[in-house]
């Protein structure tokens, strides 16, 4: 059992969805951005998405792409990135880290892995990495007793989702508008859809929600359905608004409000 | 080596390259288009309607013409010129556009999306979208909107919205960011037309078989006009699909060789170019493993080329086969050597090339010296100048009469 499955176990036995916060590392400063993934801790993430910047991030909105080019301008990498994952395993949350294949192909995936596993880290989510490319990732994973977290899509076949649900351990992403991320201001109900198709065909895996969430309430929302709720964009625009201690203390601040939210639903 | 002809195998991958990095959200559309690209390429009426197009609306077959004066200086080898230039548009690109175009009527559906560099894939596909009533949209880096200005307004003519896109190096590479953003975004109402042999599975398949037209006629011109197979072929490489066009016919005939050049920029040693394959490593860009420019973490190196078309750090996944097999070799030629070929090309024989295509003009200069006069070079003009035009006034110091 890694820490994200005790997490997502953790919050089951409450009652509740846990939530589950992005922040890319290396935005401002690798150090802020350490401070801010402390911060979302603070407030009450239950688990950090640490994301490694990369110089084409086809999956990505304008928010995320400009805390993530300045990151990749400053030479931040994946050492940054398990940095970042021991300082939040040592303040009490899981760590994941989410990356986009090519940084961690060309640092070496059972490199990766060992160092991964090193640092405290659960697993890791690639955005562009479909299970079906996924051999040697699976391989190292395992090797590692991490956990590897595939995506699914509203426009995922019954099959392919079973498939990604299969391939996952940890939890099922469930990306649940069609688009790159970047906070909403409406969810719709494309979510709980998805949702209950993977549940549908793997009644045991969780399923975390990302794409969109921005605030306390829809996170109440998504978590009245969802095992999980990711936040992504809108902690990122707190550092974007103010890339200093007043930006890691919005951090703070939305990550409790948020948590608040997946307390309510 | 002979490659496997069965390539790539139905997953996609050429050996260890090609294949499909690409979010979850796009699988369900990339499979559709791979299941209406087999279908079609089965259904004899698509493939008639796709042959009236190539002949009555593009002007093929494109002819071959016999440069003397120009094989003069390629050390008195004879050297012929698969003419695509001479395609409506002015480029072999409007050849992969007229099949996915109506590919994506054959799907249903009314918007297409194109990323374009030298501006030469998003004419054919924003000229493709008139002549088909597509509502079409073009995304090119805003440095190539500027020194490829001419084609802005082109494809302004045509009816289609160009997106001049400012994120990372504003060239080609970032085109192809934004409109797979825009295909995750819209993928229920959107095709995406790419423009060259790269991408995720099915498009370096697809693309190829678009193109490999090239070859196939150009073969038979060359061993109806001389008798025999050329020594060499010879074709610039950007993401590889004029080449991978006119190097399919000759794969299987080991004793042609088959010469990709490259972008080199300001020369290999300088940092500043897009020498793929001959200066790069493996590794996953745009939706397939293959050669790229990348740093010691990953990160994509921008690239540097005068020529816009070939301005890309990431190459067709065949290539990278080919090179790795040993049946294809690949050069870099540099910004000089590629705009002396162009200005000799002017010069002797009364052709503007595209400057993408002087890359391969320079790199039959230096094969015809190395096979001497036996040598029989076949050279893809893969489109002319008239873009670039302002591009070398200002490299040649011209227009002040
Ligand atoms: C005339 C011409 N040749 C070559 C290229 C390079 O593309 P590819 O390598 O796919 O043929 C371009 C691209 O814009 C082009 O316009």
């Amino acid at each position: 059992m890694t820490a994200l499955s005790d997490a997502l176990d953790k919050a089951r036995a409450e009652g509740r969805a846990a939530l589950i916060g992005y922040l890319p590392v290396g935005f401002p400063s690798v150090d802020t951005s350490i401070d801010a993934m402390r911060a979302l801790v603070d407030g009450g993430v239950d688990v950090v998405e640490v994301g490694v910047p990369y110089s084409d991030p086809v999956m990505d909105g304008p928010t995320i792409q400009a805390a993530a080019e300045p990151a990749v301008r400053a030479g931040v990498c994946i050492a940054d990135a398990l940095r970042a994952v021991r300082a939040v395993a040592q303040a009490g949350a899981a760590a994941v880290i989410m990356s986009y294949w090519n940084p961690i192909d060309r640092y070496g995936v059972e490199r990766f892995a060992a160092d991964l596993r090193e640092a405290a880290g659960s697993g890791a989510i690639t955005p562009d990495l479909i299970p079906d490319e996924a051999g040697a990732w699976l391989a190292a994973a395992d090797a590692q007793a991490l956990d590897r977290i595939f995506l699914v899509a509203p426009s995922s076949s019954d099959a392919r989702i079973a498939a990604a649900a299969a391939a996952s351990r940890g939890f099922v992403y469930a990306a649940s508008t069609m688009g790159v991320t970047g906070a909403r201001t409406s969810l719709g109900g494309a979510a709980e859809a998805l949702v209950n198709r993977v549940r549908a065909v793997a009644p045991d895996a969780p399923v975390c929600v990302g794409l969109g969430v921005s605030n306390g309430e829809q996170a109440a929302d998504v978590g009245a359905f969802a095992d999980g709720v990711i936040v992504g964009s809108a902690l990122v625009r707190c550092l974007l608004d103010s890339p200093d201690a007043a930006g890691v203390a919005a951090v703070r601040h939305l990550s409790a409000e948020l948590s608040a939210g997946v307390r309510r639903s | 080596m002979t490659p496997d002809s069965a390539m790539p195998d139905a997953t996609g991958h050429f050996g260890q390259f090609g294949g499909r990095f690409v979010p979850e959200a796009l699988i369900a559309a990339i499979d559709e288009l791979t299941a209406a690209f087999h279908a079609t390429q089965r259904d004899p009426e698509f493939r008639a309607e796709l042959q009236r197009l190539l002949r009555d609306y593009t002007g093929r077959p494109s002819p071959l013409t016999d440069v003397p004066k120009f094989g003069e200086h390629a050390g008195g080898a004879r050297v012929l010129l698969k003419r695509e230039d001479l395609n409506h548009t002015g480029s072999h690109k409007i050849n992969n556009v007229l099949g996915q175009a109506l590919l994506t009527q054959r799907i249903g559906k009314k918007r297409v999306i194109a990323e374009t560099g030298a501006g030469q894939h998003g004419v054919a596909t924003a000229t493709a979208a008139a002549l088909m009533g597509l509502e079409c949209m073009v995304y090119m880096g805003e440095e190539d909107t500027r020194r490829q200005a001419l084609n802005v307004v082109r494809m302004q003519l045509l009816g289609a919205t160009v997106v001049p896109v400012r994120t990372g190096s504003r060239t080609l590479k970032d085109a192809i960011n934004e409109a797979m953003r825009d295909w995750v975004t819209n993928v229920e109402t959107t095709n995406y037309v790419f423009g060259t042999v790269a991408g995720p599975h099915p498009f370096p398949l697809m693309v190829r078989e678009y193109q490999r037209v090239i070859g196939d006629e150009a073969r038979e011109q060359v061993l109806e006009r001389v008798g025999r197979l050329p020594d060499a072929v010879a074709a610039c490489v950007g993401g590889g699909s004029n080449a991978i066009g006119i190097f399919t016919a000759f794969v299987a005939d080991p004793g042609v060789r088959l010469v990709g050049f490259e972008a080199g920029g300001e020369g290999l040693d300088s940092g500043r170019h897009a020498a793929t394959i001959t200066g790069g490593a493996p590794g996953v860009l745009h939706g397939a493993r293959s050669y790229l420019l990348q740093d010691e973490h990953g990160q994509t190196i921008e690239s540097h080329s005068i020529s816009a078309g070939l301005d890309y750090p990431g190459v067709g996944p065949e290539h990278s086969y080919l090179h790795d097999l040993g049946r294809a070799e690949y050069r870099a030629i540099t910004d000089a050597q590629a705009m002396e070929a162009f200005l000799l090309l002017c010069r002797t024989e009364g052709i503007i090339p595209a400057i993408e295509s002087a890359h391969a003009l320079a790199g039959a200069l230096d094969l015809g010296r190395e096979l001497g006069p036996d040598g029989l070079i076949l050279v893809n003009l893969s489109g002319r100048g008239d873009k670039d035009v302002e591009t070398a006034s200002t490299y040649f110091g011209l227009a002040q009469p």
